[in-house]
This record gives structure tokens, sequence and C-alpha cells, in this order.
């Protein structure tokens, strides 16, 4: 679950970590008394937000509504603005960096830090970067605070106070069940005081029943994969005309790159999961429809599924559906050949392997045969 | 798991202690199970919500070795049991996984048992039916496995690809190594790197999610290419540097397998 800016903004304030003051609006003229002067933010899950011209200074309500205006509706990296956020401008002495996610080879909470902020972390070299890890049954202990002042080399009354945020913020990422927090910029000010420029907050899907408040507040998700979030449905919109469906996460994805090798682009990524149910079946069709895919691949490796009863499912879906898209299938399991018949039966192709039913998901995709 | 011939001694359910199921006495809690059964291994399906209490509740009772197969365990859980389990010497595998399977020996998991075939084949997959299709074409082609190891399809697992290699190189029982990676992480460049240095025995490796693209979790909590890290073009460039040959089918293990 990813969190816009000004809801991060929000969430950090709550744990006591300073951020700038600002307001939020989805319309300029519902813009009041915006703290000027200000920065006009657009309010989108990507990076790149400055370079794309969606981070502008307004000194004025006038010119910060003119600037909302211009920003509201803009494209960045693939999402359209639907807020902005206006937030006091600082008087910037220093931009640092400092974030939490996890190690998974230490199997710990990774802190990173560096002097070098406002630019991705990525970009930077990995001598530039203080990196310590967090054994979480203990949490950080003092010398992890000392190690880190010692790498930023920071004067004393300012790096007390990113020692504070650093605690906080780890305060934050385990009491939020977060997989990645991140205030990059974490800005000196010229008057000696550090503040969350920017606040990246990403909270662990599988956690979301300890966080009900954030029920359905992930911006990432289009429309047709938030109504498949809602039904537990895994599923994924790619930019491909080939629907994909499968059992299992690395089934599918190796479904994708098969059909891939064979000259088709997968249009979703649909992970049945272990059901056989005819029921849940149809509904993971209905989604996949919804997609407009000019043809449908369906791989299942069963070792209890019942392929029968998935091929039931699929002919109710497409019966419901009105659906005259064509599907191809190859499903091992139980009663495989009595599948192979439903499937047949109603049109469809039943094929043995990956790769056959990736051949002719390509073909029937172009109106072949 | 009866049929592979595992030794499933009892089973643990809060309030339906007393029970039977197949034969199997049910007890309430794991210390009361270990008390009357001679237990070494425990297998955990429990709900994501308290997998943890799970785990837990096994190192306590003296377990050796632990198998997580339930899925959607919140990473912060899996943060703290992970590092006590290790800290009391106990194995875990998992979670988000099929288990593990010996064929002719025992299985812990819920891998389908008709695909499986004694031989000399060490399979580590984090992937459950991609494993499944896997193996079952290693048996179609002739070989059996000795062991296949699911370790499992999120961040924190108790047991690594570096890990269960160390593993397959000892065994005795295992000549050949089949690894199937995915995208996300970089459990697969650590575990070349180990090749190249520790492993004797030929491996074969097959790598999911070529397509996938970046930012978007496939799935599996641990599968998302994120600022650049995790594609499977660094994990197929870093298993060839290693030379090990990577199928581009997921079938096309087997005829690998075949030509080492």
């Amino acid at each position: 679950m990813k969190f816009l800016e000004q809801k991060a903004k929000e969430i950090f304030a709550r744990y006591g970590i300073p951020v700038p003051r600002g307001v939020v609006a989805s319309r300029a003229e519902e813009i009041a008394d915006p703290p000027l002067p200000c920065m006009v933010k657009a309010q989108v899950l990507v990076g790149g937000r400055g370079k794309a011209g969606g981070i502008r200074p307004a000194n004025s309500l006038e010119e910060a509504r003119a600037v909302a205006r211009q920003i509201l509706g803009m494209n960045i990296g693939g999402y359209t603005v639907k807020q902005v956020y206006l937030e006091e401008r600082l008087d910037v002495e220093n931009e640092l960096y400092l974030s939490y996610s996890i190690d998974r080879t230490a199997r710990e909470a990774l802190l990173m830090s560096t002097p070098m902020g406002g630019v991705e972390i990525e970009a930077l070299p990995r001598e530039k970067i203080f990196m310590g890890c967090v054994p979480v049954l203990i949490g950080p202990q003092p010398y992890l605070w000392r190690s880190l002042l010692k790498k930023l080399s920071l004067p004393k009354d300012i790096g007390e106070q990113v020692v504070d945020i650093a605690r906080k913020a780890y305060d934050l990422f385990r009491k939020e069940d977060a997989e990645l927090v991140e205030i990059n910029p974490l800005i000196v000010t010229k008057n000696r005081r550090v503040i969350a420029g920017d606040a990246k907050l990403v909270i662990d899907d599988n956690a979301e029943y300890r966080h009900p408040e954030y029920a359905n507040l992930d911006q990432d998700r289009t429309p047709l994969e938030q109504e498949a979030h809602e039904k537990g449905i895994a599923f994924i919109q790619l930019d491909g005309n080939i629907g994909v469906i499968a059992n299992g996460a690395g089934l599918t994805m190796a479904t994708l790159d098969v059909l891939n090798l064979k000259g088709g682009r997968g249009g979703t990524f649909l992970d049945l999961g272990g059901t056989d149910d005819p029921g849940k079946v149809a509904e993971a069709f209905e989604i996949l429809l919804k997609a407009k895919p000019a043809a449908i691949l369906l791989n299942i490796f069963g070792g209890i599924t019942k392929a029968d009863t998935v091929a039931v499912g699929v002919k109710q879906a497409l019966e419901v559906m009105h659906a005259n898209v064509p599907v191809v299938a190859r499903i091992k399991g139980v009663n495989e050949d009595k599948a192979k018949q439903i499937l047949r039966d109603i049109g469809m192709y039943p094929a043995e392997t990956i790769e056959q039913a990736a051949e002719l998901a390509v073909k029937v995709s172009h109106g072949g045969a | 798991m009866l049929d592979f011939g595992t030794k499933v001694v009892a089973g643990v359910t809060p309030g339906k202690g007393g029970q039977k199921v197949e034969g199997v006495p049910v007890f309430d809690a794991v210390d009361e199970a270990v008390r009357h059964k001679r237990v070494n291994a425990s297998i955990v399906f429990v709900p994501a919500a308290f997998a943890k209490d799970a785990v837990i509740e096994a190192v306590e009772a003296g377990i050796r070795l632990i198998a997580v197969i339930t899925e959607r365990i919140p990473f912060h859980d899996a943060l703290e049991f992970q590092p006590y389990a290790r800290s009391r010497a106990v194995t875990v595998i998992g979670p988000n996984c099929p288990g593990l399977a010996s064929p002719g020996q025992a299985k812990m998991g819920i891998m389908p048992n008709h695909i499986f075939r004694p031989g000399d084949v060490g399979v580590i997959s984090r992937s459950g039916t991609l494993t499944y299709e896997i193996v079952n074409a290693i048996s179609e082609a002739g070989f059996g496995e000795s062991t296949c190891i699911g370790i499992g399809g999120d961040p924190i697992i108790g047991t690594n690809m570096v890990e269960a290699l160390a593993l397959f190189q000892r065994d005795r029982s295992t000549k050949k190594i089949v690894v199937v990676g995915e995208i996300g992480g970089t459990a697969e460049e650590d575990a070349a790197a180990f090749i190249a240095k520790n492993v004797t025995k030929p491996v074969v490796a097959y790598v999911a999610g070529r397509t996938a693209p970046p930012g978007k979790r496939m799935g599996h909590a641990g599968a998302i290419i994120q600022g650049g890290k995790g594609t499977a073009e660094s994990k197929v460039r870093a298993f060839n540097d290693a030379g090990v040959r990577v199928a581009q089918y997921p079938v096309e293990v087997a005829s690998l397998l075949a030509a080492t």
C-alpha cells in the first residue's frame, strides 16, 4: 500500500516527525489560505515530479491557484494529478536522506542515510551511504545513532534532531507495518531546523488487517485492479492484449514469459490461487473479461485441483458475460480429459503444454485458429 | 503426507484436543503433542494472523524443523519469528511455500505426490505451482528428485537459496541441483556468487518474471522489481557468469539437466 506525500506526512506528524505546514486541494477554487510563500506539489505515486513540472513555487493566493490549475490534471509518469499539496516554502541549507526498509538477507530492518539527499539513493556511490541493520526483536541501540552521526558528520544541534527523527521513523516503521519509510530530502533549514521535505510510505499489504483505517487508501491500483483486490483476487493489468490467468504467482509469471517468447504480450497477471470452485473461477474470469483481452490464456497445473470444475467455471463466466473471446486452456489435474471436452464443446481451445497454449493464444488473438 | 510416507504423529488445533483425523490424534497445544509423541518437525498451516504465534509455540516446544506453508504473513511478524527461531538453532522453511519433500521418504507440505520420483536431483524453488511444473518435467524426463525444497515467495524466509544450496552440496544423495528463482531481491545473485565459489555439483536454473513490469508486486510478496533491483536479466546474467545454465522455458530445465 503506497501513500501520497500528503497522507504520509499526516502519519509522520502523528509520530512527531517534523513536517512543513500544508493544505491539500483537488480543485484550484478550493484553495483559500495556503501557507505563503508556498510550493505547489503534484500528489502522485511516482518520483521525478519536480523534473516533470509537478512542483512549483507560488507567492500569492492568486498565483497558487493559477499554478494549481496547471498542475491538476497533468500526467506524470502515467499518473493523472488529482490533488495538489500546498506547502510552506523552506529556506534550505542542506538536504539529507533517511530511510528504513527491509534487509532480506539479514532478516532485519535496514536504516540508510546520507548527507547527499535530494537525489535518488540508487544513484549514489555505496560509500556515501550509511547502512545500519536493526534486529527488530531488540530494536535500535545507541551505537547505531553514534555510527550514524559519525558518518553524517553534522553539527551537534542538527545531529540531535536527525537522531530524534530516526528514532521516531523507526517507531513508525514498526508500528505501521511499513515496508518503506523514506524521507528524501530531509531538509536542514537556514535557521537550523530539520524537517521532512518529502515523505514516502509503503505499508505491507499483508498487514492491512491490522490497519483498517487505511483500507482502500491505495492509489496505485487501476479501477479494475481495485475491484479485483476487493474480491480477494491477485490481479495486475499489463500492457499486452492477451489475458493470462494461471494458478500460483510463479506459474503465472512463467506463463507470461512463455507467451512473450512465442511473440505474444500479456495483458493481465491473474493468479487464481488454489481454487477449483467454479464460482471463484467465474468471478476471476469476469475481472479478466473486463480488461477486454483479444484472447485468454489459461494455465493450470493442479495437484488436487479438479480440471473439469475449472472448465465449468470458464464456461459459466463466458455465458454470463456473453463473451466470445477465444480461450486457450492448458489444464493439468484431476479429470483433465473431461475438462478438455467441456472446453471443446463451447468452441474453446484445449492445449497440452504451456508452449503450445502460448502459440495458440497468439494465433487466436490475431483471429486465426 | 500420510500417503507419501510421512510419519504424521500429531495435529494441533486449540480447542480440538482429543479428536482424531485419519487416525492421527489432535492436541490443544504443541507442548502437549511433544509430551505424548516423538516429534522432530512441525508444519504450520494456520492463518496468517496466527502464524507467528504458531512458530514461536513450536520453537518453545523444542521442535527443530518448522515448515511454514501459510501465505500473506505480515513482514514484520517474519522479522520477529525468523531471527528468534535462528537464535534457537531451529530451521524454518518458508513462509509462503509448498513445503519440502524427499520422494520415498517423507513430505512436509502440500506438493502433489504424483509428480515425484526418487532420484538424485535437488530442487530449490521460490514458487509453488511452478515448482510442480518443473518437478513434473524432471520426473517425466526420466530423472528423479532427492529432495525438493520450496523456500517460499516472501521477502523474509527462514532458509534462503544460499543455505539450501549449501545443504544440497553436502547431501550425498544429491548429484545435480535445480534452482527456480524469480524477480525481486538478490537471492539469485547471492546464490550465483555462492555457486561459483562453493558448489561443485552441476546447477541448472530457471528465473520467472522476465516480462514483469517494474514496481508491481507479481503475486508473491517478494516478487517485485524496486529501484532497478531484482530484475530477471540481472539474475540470469549472474547465473550465466557463475557457469549456471538458465532455461528459457520451465520444462527446458529437464533437457539442460540431461546436458550436464
